[in-house]
């Protein structure tokens, strides 16, 4: 990691190695702005690519790309925490609870079930069925944005189903981990206590105190504030992990508990550097997957692909329909909210690291490789769909 | 006026909407950075904008000003809550004041309150820093910088002490 202390000729391929890297990456980000997809699928593409089994080029850089893949899980899931405040939390949980558990069962028990029917072990399925759960907020807000339908009617129906997956990632993951490392049930009981407890404190904290938090950490200068979220939030990260609650849950924790102003601004600053290590991040999960494995499990996933994709749209019909939208509207939010990307890969990720099942890995990428291209399109072609559903309530 | 329809949207800001008296809808988003868009929703799709206008702070000010909305008392709110303690506020001059017909000095108002009068709307004309023998006359709006303890006293000086 010291590059100033090696010798000169050493540093030099390495950074070759990685300014091609990144040099790929930022034409895959191009390439995909310019058709109006998420990059998300074709950094993975080039993780396929490139890795074990493909072309096998990454070697020198391979160590920092790991770790660089890490901190990319940890500030995914900090911006994750700093993209909605305490207040729209609770906000969501009142109002949305409904919609939100239907979102829940019907998008996770699928992936469950199809990781079961797969001879996988439970703790495999359960990974799977976080995948198929959880759609890809990124993806979505930006579909959002560039089809002009931030304003809808049917878009708070949409954000608040977004919110309450993310919330449900709080439990989630910090459960997940502790039936990952394994241990008696006892003590995975404890562990898992103790996670949720910490989770439960933290939200509390963040509703009632949050200004207080936030007024601690701001600065006047975003050079310090942004050293200062980042020192917190890999430390918090680094201790969460050591305690067997996942280093994500404590970035995501990090990211709730700042809240106003400071939250603002700390979300402006991290952007740029979570996009750069999350294109890391999912780079690292292509390269650790070799493609050969994805041919025999294209069928499977297409399969869960096009189950999970009819479950959201009815998710999403139901809970505009609750909010009394109309019948084109409740096209537009179902099918809006079949992206899944970033937060499956990191799911998938945890599975990986873990090895416990050797076609999650392959499954999950193939999975994701539809959805994050599939559900934009198909949200897009919902305008064109939606003028054939009369607009009956 | 219509009642108008505040929704939060998480991670975003917040929409306004409302009828028209004509039976449009049409609405505002308000980004958590500052952007506006202005909706206008459709007729066949009453969930759907036809229409999406995005407007940047400074054509935000540009519309409102067209339509007839206040910007200066805008501008001057936000200048109020900036400059910390002192308070920026219009008075009007009551029939029965004292202070109709004598000059500043006389009056002694700002020696009274500790409230300066920055300037004197009078008709169309807006007199700027009147100074110690400009004469208050009734109708007159004093724009006075004080503080809030201040400007009260000062209003009651204007309406009858």
């Amino acid at each position: 990691m010291f590059l100033g202390a090696a010798a000169p000729d050493a540093v030099a391929p390495v950074l070759i190695e990685l300014g091609v890297v990144v040099l790929v990456l930022a034409v895959l980000a191009r390439g995909a702005d310019r058709v109006g997809i998420s990059p998300i699928p074709l950094y993975l593409i080039a993780g396929l690519v490139a890795g074990e089994g493909g072309l096998d080029l990454l070697r020198l850089g391979e160590g920092m790309v790991a770790v660089g893949s890490e901190v990319g899980v940890v500030l995914l899931l900090l911006a994750l925490g700093l993209e909605y405040s305490g207040d729209e939390l609770g906000a969501s949980l009142r109002s949305g609870l409904p919609a939100g558990l239907a979102d829940l069962v019907a998008n996770a028990v699928p992936g469950v079930l199809f990781g079961l029917a797969l001879g996988w072990e439970i703790r495999a399925a359960i990974l799977l069925g976080g995948v198929t759960y959880i759609s890809s907020s990124g993806v979505i807000s930006k579909v959002l944005r560039d089809l002009d339908r931030l304003g809808n009617r049917e878009t708070p129906s949409i954000l608040s189903i977004l919110v309450l997956e993310d919330l449900a990632m709080a439990v989630y993951l910090p459960v997940v981990a502790v039936l990952l490392t394994g241990g008696t049930f006892l003590a995975g009981l404890v562990s898992v206590g103790a996670a949720l407890l910490a989770v439960a404190v933290v939200l509390f904290v963040a509703l009632r105190h949050g200004p207080l938090i936030s007024r601690a950490v701001l600065t006047r200068t975003d050079e310090a504030l942004l050293l200062g979220v980042l020192g917190t939030t890999l430390l918090v990260a680094g201790l969460a992990s050591r305690l067997q609650v996942s280093a994500a849950v404590g970035a995501f924790l990090v990211g709730i508990a700042l809240s106003g102003p400071t939250q603002e601004r700390a979300s402006r600053l991290v952007s740029p550097l979570r996009d750069l290590f999350a294109a890391t991040f999912f780079l690292f999960f292509g390269l650790q997957v070799d493609p050969a494995n994805l041919v025999p499990v294209a069928a499977v996933a297409g399969a869960l692909a096009v189950v999970t994709a009819a479950t959201k749209v009815a998710t999403g019909w139901w809970a505009a329909a609750r909010a009394g939208i109309a019948r084109p509207g409740r096209l537009r939010a179902g099918t809006a909210l079949i992206a899944r990307g970033e937060f499956s890969v990191v799911i998938a990720g945890l599975g990986v690291a873990t090895g416990i099942e050797p076609e999650l890995g392959p499954v999950a990428a193939a999975y994701v490789l539809f959805m994050a291209i599939g559900g934009p399109v198909l949200t897009r072609l919902s305008d064109t769909l939606a003028a054939r559903v009369r607009p009956a309530t | 006026m219509a009642e108008v329809q505040e929704t939060p949207l998480p991670g975003v800001g917040v929409r306004y909407d409302f009828i028209t008296t004509e039976g449009d809808r049409i609405g505002v988003l308000a980004h958590r950075t500052g952007r506006r868009e202005l909706l206008v929703y459709g007729t066949d799709d009453p969930d759907a904008c036809r229409d999406v206008v995005r407007l940047d702070p400074d054509d935000t000010h540009t519309l409102a000003e067209l339509l007839g909305t206040s910007h200066v008392s805008e501008r001057l709110n936000a200048l109020q809550q900036d400059i910390e303690g002192l308070t920026i506020d219009w008075l009007p001059v009551g029939a029965d004041s004292a202070c109709v017909g004598r000059t500043l000095r006389e009056s002694a108002l700002r020696s009274e309150t500790g409230v300066s009068i920055v300037a004197v709307v009078r008709g169309d004309e807006t007199i700027p820093a009147p100074g110690g023998d400009f004469a208050l006359a009734r109708g007159d709006t004093a724009v006075a910088v004080g503080t809030a303890e201040g400007i009260k006293e000062l209003f009651r000086l204007l309406q009858q002490g």
